[in-house]
């Protein structure tokens, strides 16, 4: 019984595990290589939502509404950066009032309503939930496969030139990137519209997969989108060391994450309770790494020897 | 050529803690000058070079470099024409980026960074036959993480970064002050044979007066904020560690200097 009723709801985890996987690649952009904390994610992710179902709404083409929503989720990820970089407020700070800003934007997007629905019988969507069990290229895995593969294969190009090096070294050490020339300012804040972009497209698949846009949906986004990071690279980081590997790590991170959440609410979790259990999950494995050093040094080991 | 003319910098002005680092300095390195910079703690040395780089703006005067008004420049702008190797070997490489990368960036410094690709063959090449100048090793660890060097290995490094695109102007900030006596002898030899190679303008501050000696074609003396002993050419070849500290006491009219100077 258990398990059966698993196995049905396995493709959906996984397809929403992918969905979100796009989501968690930008903050493993923000987080991972760009060092920045970044917490607009919660706003843009539900921005991408609310521009892509009201455009289709309103007769757009599907594809169109998609790139119209990674567009306005850069724009979101801009205001971050220049409220970061030529305001000086520090990154976290940054974010937490774009994403508050952004609840309002979204509101007004979305007509004022704080849901907006949108008909797989009426509209021909990317993706849809409805066929998540169907052997037809209808499937939305399909879709999500192949953005997957593209998206990643784009990054790992990016990150492999002139201009995305640069943006890997204003991560990895600022001040020896302006020593060699670059101005962070800039690449900070390209990272953050990337990052953002990739958001509110993940928001924007995620809202025609269920069939409508809900204000709150990004609501706890940034603390799932670290879990699928964290997960990736505890697990397979020993073994994917290729930069569009560890960007696949991140995606399977996601799938494992909904595979897990779809365990417990299958052993009787109350679902009011996911995001404590988000919140316990990520907790622990963020601080994993403090715990290993310091029952290293207890043993008797001798730390930066 | 380098003109540092009039420059003052007070860290915060106005309050209790108001400190003038820099006073009124005035100096000029000519180009191929390799000057050796000393003084005690508090002196202006490192606030003079950040003034150089533009990590500080400075509050008056102006800062030339080969004629170009540099003063107002922000430090990335400034990039272009200065190489820099810090004290600290962590702060002048990427270390969770491969030996190769960080030459790639380096490489490209003063340039437009495009869409083309991080590092090519002939690149590769290139950097292989300038690391076999270190004679560390590091050729052979091209792809290795950086985060993985020693702390002479990475200074080493971050030398070869500050002069594979020559530099108008070679800043280095005590860059062998936070390595063990030997390795700091190999790090001040590869910098000796890279500056000779490519005869470039050096700045370099020590705080070992032996190094200071020995290295350069001249040598200055920084107290409260501005330059009190410049020697140059014969003078400087022939100077004694003692010679040194009388020549500050008498530009700094205090005995106390002495030991300020060596315990520092």
């Amino acid at each position: 019984m258990f398990f059966s009723s698993l196995l049905n709801a396995a493709p959906g985890a996984i397809a929403q595990g992918m969905l979100w996987g796009i989501m968690a690649i930008g903050v493993y952009i923000t987080y991972r290589i760009l060092d920045v904390a970044d917490l607009t994610v919660d706003g843009s992710l539900a921005t991408g939502g609310a521009v892509c179902i009201m455009l289709m709404r309103a007769g757009c083409n599907p594809w169109l509404a998609l790139l119209c929503a990674f567009l306005v989720g850069m724009l979101a990820g801009m205001v971050t950066g220049l409220l970061h970089t030529r305001c000086g407020i520090p990154a976290i700070l940054a974010g937490i009032l774009t994403q508050l800003a952004l609840y309002s934007v979204n509101l007004r997007i979305m007509g004022s309503k704080s849901n907006q629905p949108i008909s797989v019988d009426k509209y021909n969507l990317v993706v849809s939930q409805r066929f998540v069990k169907e052997l037809s290229l209808r499937n939305p895995l399909i879709p999500a496969i192949v953005t997957l593969a593209v998206l990643i294969g784009i990054l790992y190009w990016f990150f492999g030139t002139e201009y995305g090096s640069g943006l890997r070294a204003t991560g990895a050490n600022r001040r020896m990137a302006s020593a060699q020339g670059i101005d962070t300012r800039v690449t900070v804040t390209v990272g953050l519209m990337l990052s953002n972009g990739l958001v509110a497209l993940s928001g924007a698949l995620l809202a025609q997969y269920q069939g409508a846009v809900d204000v709150n949906m990004g609501r706890g986004a940034i603390v799932i989108g670290l879990a699928a990071v964290i997960i990736g690279e505890v697990l397979l980081g020993k073994v994917f060391r290729n930069f569009a590997l560890k960007l696949c790590a991140v995606v399977i991170g996601a799938v494992i994450y909904y595979m897990v959440l779809q365990i417990v609410l299958q052993l009787g979790l109350n679902t009011n309770d996911l995001k404590l259990f988000t919140a316990a999950i990520v907790a622990l494995f963020l601080s994993i790494p403090c715990w290993k050093d310091s029952v290293r040094t207890k043993k008797g080991g001798v730390r930066n020897a | 050529m380098l003109e540092i003319k009039n420059v003052s910098k007070t860290f915060n002005p106005g309050t209790v803690n108001a400190k003038t680092a820099l006073n009124g300095l005035n100096l000029t390195l000519n180009d191929g000058d390799f000057v050796t910079v000393i003084g005690g703690n508090g002196a202006g040395k490192s606030t003079m070079l950040n003034a150089v780089a533009g990590t500080i703006q400075v509050d008056t005067g102006s800062i030339v470099l080969d004629g170009r008004d540099i003063t107002r420049l922000p430090e990335f702008k400034r990039a272009a024409y200065l190489g820099r190797v810090f004290q600290d070997p962590m702060m002048g490489t990427a270390a969770t980026m491969q030996i190769e990368e960080n030459l790639a960036l380096a490489d490209r410094r003063g340039q437009r960074r495009t869409l083309k690709k991080g590092i090519t063959a002939a690149d590769r090449e290139h950097y292989i036959e300038q690391l076999k100048i270190l004679d560390l090793g590091l050729e052979n660890r091209m792809t290795a993480k950086v985060g993985l060097l020693s702390g002479g290995q990475r200074q080493a490094l971050t030398l070869l970064m500050a002069t594979l695109q020559k530099p108008e102007l070679l800043l280095l900030d005590e860059h062998t002050a936070a390595l063990d006596p030997k390795t700091a002898a190999k790090v001040l030899e590869a910098t000796q044979r890279i500056v000779e190679k490519n005869n470039l303008t050096t700045m370099m501050i020590t705080h070992n007066m032996r190094d200071a000696i020995t290295y350069g074609n001249r040598l200055i003396m920084m107290y409260d904020g501005h330059v009190a002993v410049d020697v140059s050419g014969e003078e400087k070849k022939h100077l004694t560690v003692e010679q040194l500290l009388e020549l500050f006491s008498k530009a700094s009219g205090s005995d106390e200097a002495d030991d300020k100077l060596l315990l520092s």
